[in-house]
């Protein structure tokens, strides 16, 4: 295939707000954001409203900042001519040209990227074999079901081999076997050094595949990193520990004579012990004295709250998501 | 050719193509307005052949040149360029499609280049084609004597000045209803306030007359259509600008508001409201 759309940028490359804000009117859509985003796999996440789109839309030039700067891989957002050669973006807008079917919905806007006849088709066949597409790609798109919409608009955002991939919502509509192809997917571009960029609300999902999450809430970035950084900046919320071992109620009789410990919850099972401490590392240490000293046969220690939606509701506690 | 104007050129083709494919050519209202004016003509040389009315060649042009400025430039080409140009832009929001073309390595300079030809392919094909076909109609009845005159007399001359004049109303109302689609929520308002400014031309000073499209094309027209009945008191004569001055003015008026339009559509957001 010809190099009409060069290769990903090396790792250093960064998505960066500079003190980005937009207004709608009156309407905030989001206001000084300061972001640095590295390659892999980024997750926005909020409730409806937050401005996750508004923050999309500003990335790829639909929407313009009222004030600061973006700037995606050096390349401004009003230089359209090259910032999509870079960039794939599946947008969450459920409507598409009249008459087109599924092929000629990513074949005809791939010719506007500048590919000859032969690639376009190409590229095409390609994207719609990726997407599983290829079966439905000769009827139009306006007789396809949700989750094939979904899949035919993904198809068009990779079809161009995009270093910068972002994706609005992208997996509303697809069944789970399609989910999983698509995270999948998304996990091996993230490897490979790409951005990619999701907004989404299933909380679980966005667990499996980010490296890093950005919370926002009511247009302001509430916090951004990676989970487990994000989640230790949470200071007044006391950190979650599950222990499982052979004897969780001698274990929690000696952690509570230590004194490190705020809550402790026995499970159902009997073999669980969820613990709330306000410092985990002079707990942890507590802890290895307490197995060495009672001889208790532990399991699993792991931190049971370093997940989007205990980090969520812990600081936007809003209810909306799932 | 330079690497970057073959780009450029391949992409304007691209989005011509897509709009061409996606919409123009499928509307039903630019086939019946360019439609009209071949039906007219044509039933009437079928009429006149079966000796329903008598008339002479000279009657059946004069009657033509009334068609084609009264009806295909005023009317047909006016409100259909309307309907093609504004729905450019315009539609593709109403219809919440535009982002796809934002979402391509397309200068939107480009963008507005490629949609402006699609239109005027569109436009042409139909208008010019039409007006054309509904000058050979007209006459068609005199048998012999239409095909002396269309190859051999005036007709020619008359025919060609006629495409130039319907090419040059496409281009120039193409540019500026594209504009509007691009200026205007609702483009029809800003076309009504256009066509009762063309439509008073007329009775205008000869100043004011020359703030139009119309009085240039009028002027290049191959036959006058004088004014008739009481309205012609009102009338105020102008003397019409030569076609040396004319043409190039028409040509120079669409560039430039296809420079602005080109200029609007750098800063034009993508924003549907849900």
């Amino acid at each position: 295939m010809s190099d009409l759309h060069p290769k990903p940028p090396d790792s250093g490359a960064r998505i960066v707000f500079d003190n980005v804000s937009r207004f709608y009117g009156e309407v905030l859509g989001v206001n000084r954001v300061k972001l640095s985003i590295p390659p892999g796999i980024t997750s926005l996440v909020g409730p409806n409203g937050s401005g996750k789109t508004t923050l999309m839309n500003l990335m790829v030039g639909l929407i313009r900042p009222t004030e600061g700067t973006i700037s995606v891989n050096g390349i401004s957002p009003n230089d359209p001519q090259h910032l999509f050669q870079h960039v794939g973006y599946c947008t969450q807008v459920d409507h598409f040209p009249h008459r087109l079917s599924g092929y000629d919905f990513i074949y005809y806007y791939l010719r506007c990227h500048g590919y000859s006849y032969d690639e376009a088709k190409q590229r095409t066949q390609i994207a719609l074999e990726r997407l599983d597409m290829t079966a439905p790609a000769s009827r139009p798109v306006g007789g396809y079901s949700k989750g094939m919409r979904q899949r035919i608009k993904l198809a068009q955002a990779i079809s161009h081999d995009p270093s910068i991939l972002i994706l609005d919502e992208p997996l509303n509509g697809l069944d789970p076997m399609a989910r999983a192809e698509t995270i999948a997917m998304f996990r091996a571009w993230g490897a490979e050094g790409r951005h990619v960029i999701v907004s989404s609300h299933i909380l679980h999902e966005v667990d499996q595949i980010s490296d890093q999450v950005i919370l926002l809430s009511h247009g302001y970035v509430v916090a951004e990193g990676e989970i487990h950084n994000v989640r230790s900046e949470v200071s007044d919320q006391p950190v979650q520990i599950l222990v499982r071992c052979n004897r969780p109620g001698v274990l929690a009789a000696r952690l509570f004579e230590k004194d490190q410990v705020v809550e402790g919850k026995l499970h159902i099972d009997g073999r669980s012990l969820l613990i709330r401490t306000r410092d985990a590392d002079k707990f942890y240490l507590v802890l290895n004295r307490v197995i060495l000293e009672s001889g208790l046969e532990v399991d699993t220690v792991a931190p049971a709250d370093e997940d989007v939606n205990s980090v969520y509701q812990y600081l936007i506690g809003e209810g909306t998501t799932t | 050719m330079n690497p970057q104007w073959k780009l450029w050129s391949r992409q304007v083709w691209a989005v011509a193509r897509l709009e061409l494919h996606k919409s123009l050519l499928q509307r039903r209202a630019w086939w019946l307005l360019a439609a009209a004016p071949v039906v007219l003509t044509g039933g009437h040389s079928i009429m006149a052949s079966m000796g329903q009315w008598g008339c002479s060649m000279g009657v059946d042009t004069r009657a033509f040149a009334s068609i084609f400025q009264l009806f295909i430039v005023r009317f047909g080409i006016f409100f259909g360029c309307a309907g093609i140009f504004t729905t450019l832009f315009r539609g593709e929001m109403a219809e919440k499609t535009m982002h796809y073309y934002f979402l391509t390595p397309v200068r939107r300079e480009v963008l507005a280049a490629g949609k402006y030809l699609s239109g005027e392919i569109t436009a042409l094909t139909f208008f010019v084609g039409g007006s054309a076909l509904s000058y050979v109609l007209i006459t068609l009845h005199w048998g012999a004597a239409h095909w002396q005159r269309l190859l051999r007399g005036p007709g020619l001359y008359e025919v060609s000045w006629y495409v130039i004049v319907a090419a040059l109303a496409c281009l120039g109302y193409g540019a500026i209803f594209m504009a509007f689609g691009l200026w205007f929520k609702n483009p029809m308002i800003p076309a009504v306030a256009l066509m009762v400014w063309e439509g008073i031309n007329p009775f205008l000073p000869s100043v004011l007359k020359k703030v139009s499209v119309i009085f240039y094309l009028q002027g290049l027209c191959p036959t006058d259509v004088p004014m008739d009945g009481p309205l012609a008191l009102l009338e105020i004569i102008s003397e019409p600008t030569p076609a040396w001055l004319a043409i190039p003015g028409l040509l120079l008026l669409t560039a430039a508001v296809l420079a602005l339009a080109g200029w609007s559509v750098r800063s034009m957001e993508v924003s549907y409201g849900d």
